[in-house]
């Protein structure tokens, strides 16, 4: 065996150590990494409480299910749970009809018929870029001097905001290989634009709208930055946690926490095994 | 299909057709008009009416705010927090940096030797998406705490010095930025290597290029645009970020999101807030220019 080929052995094995054990056991301590704090918090849900006031304390003191099933008795903390909820379906709603028409919109024209299609492309860029900070400071501005009292409402005007461009983006990557020829064939049939626009065209970009829908609810649901800005005395969710820090956390909210993490998971396994049978 | 209309054709019909030829024409206006009315309303004229009220002189007692083209909001301000600018510079930048490190392995693993299990590894990569940003956040207080399970034990182990703390320091603030944005950041990088044609590598190899040639050469000259995706889409958040400082950090390395957020809700200096957010705008905007005049507008999408 000549030293060139035994230098190309050596090498081999060397490059053949560094993907099938190193690279592997690396990224698997970084995904030990990502889902430690979860775990934590899933079985700090489950931990007893010693001594008079109800909050989460960092000793673990024995297993209970206790806050499971007394999941409703912190009752700003339920309040602000589904307070989080009604703000995320109405805020997916429009955000999903809005951002679907954008996309049909900034897919089907280009600038002869569509003047303008640049200064969309640049906003929604900007909106998707800007620091949430700046968004909700400025909000908040606004609303202060034209005298809007903060609320339900302007919580929903600034959830749309932000989360109306991640659709738009998100419908029109499912959109850029819809075949045009269907609707033509429904027009040649006798369809009227309306018709067609229902029959055929949202079918078809169905899947692209619900993942828009998802992607809107994620963020509607999850938003503190804005919404600590906007919500005045109507707290959601993550403004009611992050204010009972200064206080002390009451262990329902690992509760509420590991709920909306397993509903989100189901989620995301569901529609991961829905795209795996769709490309069947 | 126009001269397939006669001109002798009765009215009705080509009053039809005008109308529908108007409504196409009009149809891209009217489906882009809601969206775009709400973000011309909500995110663009607010943007203009904070920077016009940082110009402006408010009243703390009565929250009343007059134009007086006060310009020297600016310095002042600057001057005032330029300290919390540079903690949020650092912590950022320090963050960042820990996560295009953290993350560029991983995710050329996924890319490259994911096979089948490539979907359950990215799920993996988002999973701190599913809990609450605020209690992810509440749990890494937990485990840095003093009195916690994680350090009490390594403390009894000797592994760490009875006096050794984290929380309160900026390592924590680090860490918790790091861990919180991580998503933003591999996911970006993963794309990019993900889109790289296996062809060009294969021809590299041909041309006798070594591993490492392989992977200096044409694998990471290739990621170039992923990485500046995921530092923009991490950086500017982590930037105004606060929540991480407030429940991680001491008294001492303020951020200045913070800053900004006391202004508007605590101490009702409006015109302040407005001037320091837009001076954060302005520090945000030079990497997205910078973003999109080298890569387009478009490119963002893709790694999203």
């Amino acid at each position: 065996m000549s030293t060139i080929e035994q230098e190309q052995m050596a090498g081999a094995t060397k490059r053949r150590r560094w993907t099938r054990a190193i690279l592997p056991t690396y990224s698997w301590l970084v995904i030990a990494y990502l889902v430690f704090p979860i775990i934590v918090m899933i079985v700090y849900s489950f931990n007893k409480v010693v001594g008079g006031m109800q909050l989460v304390s960092f000793t673990w003191n024995g297993f209970t299910t206790q806050w499971y099933r007394e999941w409703s008795n912190v009752p700003g903390l339920t309040q602000a749970f589904w307070l989080s909820i009604r703000l995320a379906l109405v805020a997916t709603v429009i955000s999903t009809v809005l951002g679907t028409l954008l996309a049909i919109a900034l897919v089907r024209y280009r600038p002869p018929q569509f003047r303008g299609k640049m200064l969309f492309e640049q906003t929604i860029f900007l909106n998707i870029a800007a620091p949430e900070i700046v968004m909700g400071a400025s909000l908040l501005g606004l609303f202060v001097t034209l005298n809007i009292a903060r609320g339900f409402f302007t919580l929903v005007l600034a959830h749309v905001m932000f989360s109306v461009t991640y659709v738009t983006v998100t419908v029109r990557a499912r959109l850029a290989g819809f075949d045009r020829s269907l609707e033509e064939a429904a027009y040649d049939l006798g369809a009227r634009p309306l018709v067609t626009f229902g029959r055929v065209t949202l079918p078809l970009i169905m899947p692209g709208v619900l993942a828009g829908a998802l992607m809107a609810f994620a963020l509607s649901i999850d938003d503190f930055i804005t919404s600590n800005f906007l919500s005045g005395a109507a707290a959601p969710f993550p403004v009611w946690v992050y204010g009972a820090t200064r206080v002390g956390i009451p262990p329902q909210v690992f509760v509420f926490g590991t709920a909306i993490f397993a509903v989100g998971i189901a989620f995301a396994i569901m529609s991961i095994v829905m795209s795996r049978r769709h490309a069947e | 299909m126009e001269q397939l209309v006669p001109a002798d054709h009765p009215g009705g019909v080509v009053v039809h057709r005008r109308r529908h030829r108007f409504g196409r024409a009009l149809a891209p206006y009217l489906l882009s008009l809601p969206a775009g009315l709400w973000l011309l309303l909500l995110f663009v004229v607010p943007l203009a009416v904070m920077l016009s009220l940082s110009l402006k002189t408010c009243d703390p007692a009565t929250g009343a705010c007059t134009m007086t083209w006060h310009w020297a909001e600016f310095p002042n301000e600057i001057s005032l927090y330029h300290q919390e600018f540079i903690t949020s510079l650092l912590f950022a930048g320090g963050a960042t940096l820990a996560d295009l490190v953290i993350s560029f392995p991983i995710a050329y693993w996924i890319a490259f030797h994911g096979r089948h299990r490539k979907n359950f590894f990215l799920l993996m990569l988002l999973v701190p998406f599913f809990v609450s940003f605020v209690i992810r956040t509440i749990v890494w207080e937990f485990v840095l705490s003093n009195n916690g399970v994680f350090l009490t034990t390594l403390k009894n182990l000797h592994v760490l010095p009875s006096g050794f703390h984290i929380l309160g320091t900026s390592w924590a603030v680090m860490a918790g930025l790091a861990y919180n944005y991580l998503p933003f950041t591999a996911l970006p990088i993963y794309v990019a290597i993900e889109r790289i044609d296996r062809r060009v590598l294969e021809a590299a190899y041909d041309l006798y290029a070594t591993r490492r040639q392989g992977f200096m050469r044409v694998i990471f000259p290739l990621t170039i645009p992923g990485i500046f995706a995921a530092f923009l889409l991490t950086f500017i958040p982590m930037f105004g970020d606060y929540v991480n400082q407030e429940i991680l950090g001491g008294t001492s390395n303020t951020m200045i999101g913070t800053v900004i957020q006391n202004q508007f809700l605590v101490n009702f200096d409006y015109a302040g807030g407005a001037s320091l957010s837009a001076i954060l705008l302005v520090i945000a905007l030079l990497g997205i220019f910078l973003y999109a005049r080298l890569l387009g507008t478009r490119t963002i999408e893709q790694y999203l």
